[in-house]
């Protein structure tokens, strides 16, 4: 099983980004499990969501505490300590940021990727919501899952023009990362079952 | 057919599959996407039901209440405060012996203000004398939802499915939903037998003398113990259908022989089970989930309970100056046994604090120890 934890703020679809990633694996009939921690139900307020991907039935419901990722949608957030809290030694971050490289605390090794995903978003979708551009960069690192995968959970969602900009979106994030930067280390990062 | 897809949205859709003709209800967080669903498969045509708006949840369960009393299969759901605004509603519908389910979208109840997950709303109207089966998961959740139509219509009783807010209603995973005609071979279209009928008029929730009274609160007790039967009967006979069953009264899970075990109700259930697979632990365990909390599973719980010498009881909420809710109440039942184990009441979770897996050692670590008092387990 892996676990991947997304942080964001509300009102840059956090959920709707959990639950892409979960159907996505999904298609590739893989069990999913993703659920978001809400605080102050408004706009702007730091958000959490989980997924949870695995080749067995999943049964915990507990938080990620451990994530093998962290995909944030808003860098400012790495200001808060408990968005990195709990990241695996080996584990990777993707940020949504227009840098191209963003040093984290010291006590953090961790590989960062950065992705200009909000200026994506904006480019293509006319509105600054940069989860599906992230989630296809997150699959192009990992190779977690193949691409015409999260492409289904989008024709499940969303429907016309949103639709084919979301798909016009994901094709161009696609090759904006390093392709299979993490896959090999997948591996060490699942949860282990007795 | 499986699908990934959010627990509101697949509990409105079997909600749909039960063919409920009225439906009414009032939104409140976690509940809403339940009845925002529901709302939208009524608008787009492909629920055909009179979907009622209110403005309180006094009026959804009224209207409810008055839909079933004229021969609909009626549904409604709410969670927290708005529980405890329908209450003295629920009290008529049990009372007045009319079959109907809504779904609790469990919340911890104000004050503090939390709109996140506990059980304490459900277990406030524990005495008001309705079914109440509490769900590990939102596949459970689906199959008991239709489960509950056939225990209500059978008994004649109200039954409350319950599920963790936000848990289990906001959370996408893959699940199996039930073919149309599964559920129509399963529900037939009910009669109820005290239908209102302007031509054939009878009274219903009358007076009732000192007379009578005791007498009619016995019937609906035993009503409600003799409901274990229907509620075992509807999980076996679904259970042939799609293949999945819940054990009834109590599902069992871990170690047959273990000398340990853990109860608890709802979808903490999943989360021991995985620090159990994940070797959290190395003693054995037996889990226990109290899947139908009323009528309250005394026997069944003696059985599964002998040879133990240990119980943990993990609940969701608590009755604040006393303790344990569900712990006290298997006291008694266990007291029966010539040896009960010894038996530790803890809640944890409480206005929806993650329980992590490190819950498990920390319930074994409890029975190091002579039983103490009940404790809120995972205080900062």
């Amino acid at each position: 099983m892996l676990e991947i934890r997304i942080h964001g703020r509300g009102g840059q679809g956090n959920v709707v980004a959990a639950y892409l990633l979960a159907s996505a694996a999904f298609e590739v009939k893989q069990y999913c499990q993703a659920f978001p921690n809400f605080g102050a139900e408004r706009r702007g307020a730091p958000v959490m969501a989980f997924v949870r991907i695995a080749r067995n039935p999943i049964r915990q419901r507990n938080q990620v505490l451990h994530p093998a990722f962290l995909i944030v949608q808003d860098e400012a957030l790495l200001q808060i300590p408990e968005v990195l809290a709990g990241l695996q030694p080996n584990g990777g971050i993707l940020i949504n940021s227009n840098k191209s490289q963003i040093d984290l605390p010291l006590d953090f090794a961790h590989d960062v990727v950065c992705l200009p995903a909000t200026r994506l978003a904006q480019e293509v979708l006319g509105r600054p919501v940069p989860n599906t551009a992230l989630l296809s960069a997150f699959l192009s690192l990992t190779d977690l899952l193949p691409h015409d995968a999260l492409e289904k959970a989008l024709q499940h969602r969303f429907k016309g023009k949103v639709l084919d900009k979301n798909l016009q979106l994901i094709e161009q994030a696609r090759s904006l990362v390093e392709a299979n930067r993490w896959t090999e280390r997948l591996e060490s990062l699942y949860v282990k079952r007795n | 057919m499986l699908n990934a897809i959010e627990g509101s949205q697949a509990i409105a859709q079997a909600v749909a599959l039960c063919r409920p003709q009225v439906v009414s209800a009032y939104p409140i967080t976690p509940q809403t996407h339940i009845v925002e669903n529901l709302s939208k498969l009524v608008a787009n045509g492909q629920f055909n039901c009179e979907f009622v708006s209110v403005e309180s949840e006094f009026s959804a369960a009224s209207v409810a209440l008055g839909a079933a009393m004229t021969g609909s299969r009626a549904y409604t759901a709410s969670a927290s405060q708005g529980i405890l605004l329908m209450a003295e509603v629920l009290y008529n519908i049990s009372g007045s012996r009319v079959p109907m389910v809504m779904t609790c979208a469990n919340r911890a109840v104000s004050a503090p203000l939390s709109i996140w997950n506990d059980q304490q709303d459900s277990m406030a109207v524990r005495d008001a004398g309705w079914i109440q089966l509490y769900c590990a998961d939102n596949q459970e959740a689906i199959d008991t939802m239709i489960q509950a139509y056939r225990i209500a219509e059978r008994c004649e009783l109200p039954v409350m499915v319950c599920v963790d807010g936000f848990t289990l209603t906001h959370t996408l995973e893959t699940l199996d939903m039930p073919e149309q005609q599964q559920v129509d071979d399963f529900l037939p279209p009910y009669h109820f037998s005290r239908t209102l009928n302007p031509q054939k008029p009878i009274s219903v929730g009358t007076l009732v003398s000192p007379d009578y009274y005791s007498e009619a609160r016995q019937e609906h007790h035993q009503a409600l113990l003799d409901a274990q039967a229907e509620i075992i009967q509807a999980d076996q006979d679904w259970g042939k259908i799609v293949g999945r069953e819940y054990g009834g009264l109590l599902n069992i899970f871990g170690d047959a022989d273990a000398k340990i075990g853990i109860l608890c109700l709802g979808s903490v259930l999943g989360t021991l089970e995985a620090a159990l697979q994940q070797g959290l632990v190395t003693e054995k365990v037996k889990l226990f989930q109290l899947r139908c909390f009323r009528p309250f599973p005394s026997h069944a719980l003696q059985l599964a309970c002998e040879g133990l010498t240990h119980l943990v009881v993990l609940e969701r909420a608590l009755s604040v100056g006393s303790g344990g809710i569900v712990s006290l109440e298997v006291a008694v039942a266990l007291n029966y046994l010539p040896q009960p184990p010894k038996l530790y009441a803890c809640a944890a979770g409480l206005g929806g604090r993650d329980i992590p897996l490190q819950i498990l050692p920390k319930l074994l670590a409890l029975t190091q120890q002579p039983p103490q008092p009940f404790q809120i387990i995972d205080l900062k």
